[in-house]
């Protein structure tokens, strides 16, 4: 070990390579056979099952959860990927706490949910494990659709496009298609690259072109793909972040949160990043917890998430709360930050307390230092790179039914577009509905 | 405390509860483990005329029925009678019975439907001081093929013919077990009780397949390629079990006849109701084999404790006391009449009374803002569905509607006399009331 817990400043090396390993491992794995199919026997075959209304893709989870019991978790898979291609990703990352399982039956009866997000990976792998993909394409539409963006919503989007028989032409500004499955999301909830290996399934469809490192803005204009194209689907995301407006934001040591999960994301070896001993997070989404937890798992001594309401107003769901509180991450709530200090990298940070006053927000003039040798900024993602013609709405791309733009033949799905939760399933639904929606227009 | 002693046919046992004839009482060994455990008595393995021992299979002789987390419902075997040397096994019993006196010992037999072979296995048997005999009338598979078990229990003629025999050359209480695989249970007992029969057991296994392999399209379980029939058992059994053992007990013939209940008794409270439907004492198989013979343990306590809950003082004090209950379905109170009732409090919203209620009864329940679900009385029967598929007990119950009041659903007056379809107006062959 190069560097012990308690060396301060921003050092790689603060774990063993073992406990590195151990930490980011599967957050959820898998059930083995038998014990998958009693998780599945307490399904009660609800009567119109509120799981399903839950679940934004409205997976039939009664119907999928016995085709698992009575043995076929691949036809289990086939319910869900009717819905939800991506129930993979889904089964790993919706956090179902707050989905199907909180309105599980079980769940009132006894506080214990069916473990539908487990037994939905369950079904999912044993599929994908067979090398197989389950659909076949429709005859040929003789109708080509461009979708920008390849994170979750235009994979949906593309995906169904394609089973419907139309060609699809993906527009991806990255090197690596997937989106935040591939760049954001927690690296011990999708592990073994998981998030590489289901766009390469998903795309065995056939009639998908991903055009990667190819961005909409620079490298193509919008009347380029009207013209080219017989319906665009946008679906880019919110690629740019909110700054901290403090003083010392620019002090060495201050980053954006999503800048750094996505480090760890990427990164071939864990042990080589760095991570400061005591490390401060602004925000209260899931994207601040899981760039304090992972500064954590990398061997952060001290991690704290600031945030400056009171912790039920979180973005972050109780079970991200737990998560994040369970690996020792410190969360305290109604503390603003007042400004980052330091000679030329961050050494600490000044919070000011926040009290709320019929509803807003007010400083309570008490402060409060912690030591910072590392901030990370999570305070929102932002709408970037839309096309101007297009009528924004509250920072999003202004939708109605399903995924209308403003301009006819204009489509927009996932974070991108109004409406919506931000989480991966919603992007999957909204591409998938806005996919139906272009097939009526095209076809009928 | 509750006195668990047992007094069956004459024979004591410190408790109601005996290994049934089966692997568990096959030997020495397992029965001094068994009696250890605190087991009242056994029924040692069936065995047969003096000579070369029957073979069993070398393969699988088991299939399973499970139910949640492969908890195992019902039992199949094609196991024979025991395939020691006759001469082996009364040592044995001779043996243990000489060093657990006050346990029960019963031998269950099964020779071929001859006069000469039965006088020529009783001597022998009476010499090793065990309390009783039990003929094994039951077995369905293999040894029925050979004119014995079962073979011999689907024709009364012969269960009264050998019973006479048995208590002709043996002194000692002649206990008969019936086969379940008979249209009318009533017949047999019928047979042993005038061939004087002590008492009869009942029921021994029930024909089954318990499933088929899909890949090698055969019944299991499989025998190089192939599957027979095998003795159905275990919790899955009770319901038909006690239909039987009530069938007997309150058959006006066979009504004094002692009873020994089998078929499916897991635990203390399975062991009371077949008591309280006329069984003098009950025997185990499946559950010790699912088990070991620990269970036994649970049996004593549950049974003492919840005597002591219900006042009963010795075994002999319930039992038969629900057979004046059972009765024939004509006789049932036809002005009786109840509403299922959903308490909203414990009402977890799942909807399964609604579908199928909706989909299979009679479309009285309503799905309303927010998965209310409430009765429609106008439309209940009563029929119970909803209770029993409701995954919350206690949340649906069947209330009784007060006499005077208005049925909805007929628009009747509830009344509070009894009436039965034997005086019925619909009934062709109504007599009329009194
Ligand atoms: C750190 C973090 C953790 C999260 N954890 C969870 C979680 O646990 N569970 C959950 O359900 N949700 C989670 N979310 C939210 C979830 O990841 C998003 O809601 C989801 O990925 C949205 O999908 P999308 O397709 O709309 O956008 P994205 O996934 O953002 O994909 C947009 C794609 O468009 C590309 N793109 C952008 N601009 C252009 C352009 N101009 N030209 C071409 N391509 C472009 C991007 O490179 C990207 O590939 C998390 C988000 C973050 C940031
Ligand atoms: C493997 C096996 C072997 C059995 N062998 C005999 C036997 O030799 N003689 C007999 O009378 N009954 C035999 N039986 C039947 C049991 O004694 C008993 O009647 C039956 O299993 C029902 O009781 P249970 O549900 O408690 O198992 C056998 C049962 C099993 C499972
Ligand atoms: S008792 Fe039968 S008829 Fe009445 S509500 Fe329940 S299921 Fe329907």
């Amino acid at each position: 070990m190069a560097h012990g817990q308690t060396a301060s400043g921003i050092v790689a090396g603060r774990l063993t390579a073992d406990e590195i390993a151990t930490n980011f491992s599967d957050l959820h794995p898998a059930h083995a056979p038998h014990e998958a199919s009693v998780a599945a026997d307490r399904c009660y075959f609800c009567y119109d099952a509120p799981c399903v209304t839950a679940c934004p893709t409205e997976i039939d989870i009664p119907l999928f959860l016995r085709q698992i019991q009575s043995g076929q978790p691949e036809s289990a898979a086939r319910t869900i990927f009717d819905q939800n291609i991506l129930g993979g990703m889904c089964a790993r990352v919706c956090p179902t706490e707050t989905l199907c399982q909180e309105a599980c039956v079980r769940e009132t009866a006894e506080g214990k949910p069916v473990e539908i997000g487990r037994l939905q990976r369950y079904a999912t792998d044993a599929l994908m494990a067979t090398g197989q993909h389950p659909y076949v394409r429709a005859a040929p539409t003789g109708k080509t659709v461009v979708v920008v963006g390849a994170g979750p919503a235009g994979l949906a989007c593309a995906h169904r496009l394609a089973v419907l028989g139309h060609e699809v032409v993906v527009h991806e500004a990255k090197s690596k298609s997937g989106g935040l499955n591939e760049f954001g999301i927690a690296a011990y909830k999708a592990t073994n690259d998981f998030a590489r290996l289901e766009v390469e399934w998903l795309l065995e469809i056939g009639g998908i072109t991903i055009q990667n490192n190819s961005a909409f803005g620079s490298d193509i204009g919008l009347s380029d793909l009207q013209n080219q194209y017989d319906a665009v689907f946008f679906s880019i995301g919110l690629g740019g972040v909110n700054s901290l407006h403090a003083e010392g934001v620019d002090l060495n040591g201050v980053h954006h949160a999503v800048d750094f999960i996505e480090g760890v994301r990427q990164s071939d070896d864990l042990n080589e990043l760095p991570i400061g001993r005591d490390v401060v997070v602004i925000g209260g989404g899931m994207t601040a917890v899981d760039a304090a937890v992972k500064a954590k798992l990398l061997g952060a001594q001290n991690v704290t998430i600031a945030y400056r309401r009171g912790q039920d107003a979180m973005g972050a769901s109780r079970f991200e709360q737990d998560l994040a509180t369970s690996r020792g991450v410190r969360i305290m709530s109604l503390v603003q930050p007042i400004s980052v200090l330091g000679e030329g990298a961050s050494d600490e940070i000044e919070l000011g307390y926040t009290r709320s006053e019929n509803g807003k927000l007010v400083a309570t003039g008490e402060t409060v230092r912690v030591s910072a040798d590392q901030v990370f900024m999570a305070i929102g993602q932002t709408l970037d790179g839309a096309p101007p013609e297009l009528t924004i709405e509250a920072g999003k791309i202004a939708v109605t039914g399903a995924g209308r733009t403003s301009m006819s033949g204009i489509w927009a799905g996932g974070d991108c577009a109004s409406g919506g939760d931000d989480l991966t399933v919603t992007a999957v639904a909204e591409g998938r509905d806005a996919a139906m929606d272009i097939h009526e227009i095209l076809i009928g | 405390m509750a006195d668990l002693t047992s007094d069956f046919l004459g024979i004591s046992s410190p408790n109601p509860f005996w290994l049934a004839s089966a692997p568990p009482t096959d030997k020495e060994y397992n029965v001094r483990r068994a009696f250890e455990a605190g087991w009242g008595g056994v029924v040692w393995k069936t065995l047969g005329s003096e000579g070369p021992p029957v073979v069993n299979v070398n393969g699988p002789r088991y299939g399973a029925i499970y139910g949640a987390d492969r908890r195992l419902l019902g039992l199949n075997n094609i196991e024979l009678i025991t395939d020691r040397p006759l001469e082996t096994n009364l040592e044995e019993i001779a043996r243990v019975k000489a060093d657990y006196p006050d346990r029960a010992i019963i031998v269950s037999l099964m020779v071929p439907c001859e006069e000469q072979a039965w006088k020529d296995i009783l001597p022998r048997v009476s010499e090793t001081g065990a309390d009783g005999i039990e003929l094994n009338f039951g077995c369905p598979h293999g040894m029925s093929e050979r004119g014995m078990g079962a073979a011999v229990g689907q024709v009364p003629e012969y269960i009264e013919m050998v019973t006479r025999w048995c208590k002709q050359y043996y002194d000692k209480p002649v206990i008969v077990k019936l086969t379940p695989n008979i249209t009318d249970v009533r017949k047999p007992a019928q047979a042993a009780k005038n061939g004087g029969a002590d008492a009869v057991s009942l029921i021994n296994t029930i024909n089954s397949i318990t499933s088929v392999n899909l890949d090698l399209m055969c019944p299991e379980p499989t025998i190089d390629g192939k599957g027979s029939h095998g003795g159905y058992c275990g919790p899955a059994v009770k319901p038909i079990a006690m239909n039987m053992v009530a069938e007997i007990a309150r058959d006006p013939e066979t009504d004094d006849l002692p009873i020994s209940g089998i078929g499916g008794i897991t635990n203390w409270r399975d062991a009371a109701e077949f008591m309280s439907l006329g069984c003098g004492n009950v025997q185990v198989c499946t559950a010790a084999m699912t088990y070991g013979f620990k269970i036994v343990e649970e049996m004593c306590s549950g049974l003492s404790q919840w005597m002591d809950e219900k006042g009963y003082d010795n075994v002999s004090d319930f039992v038969g006391r629900a057979v004046p209950n059972v009765t024939d379905w004509k006789y049932l109170n036809l002005n009786y009449i109840a509403k299922a009732k959903i308490d909203q409090d414990e009402c977890i919203k799942c909807g399964r009374c609604y579908a199928v209620c909706e989909d299979t009864s009679h479309q009285a329940i309503s799905m309303g803002e927010g998965r209310v679900f409430e009765v429609i009385d106008e439309e209940c029967v009563a029929c119970n569905l909803c209770v029993d598929v409701c995954p919350v007990e206690n949340c649906i119950s069947m209330v009784e509607m007060a006499a005077g009041s208005i049925d909805p659903r007929t628009g009747k007056v509830v009344q509070d006399d009894y009436a039965n379809w034997t005086t019925h107006p619909n009934n062709p062959g109504a007599v009329a009331a009194e």
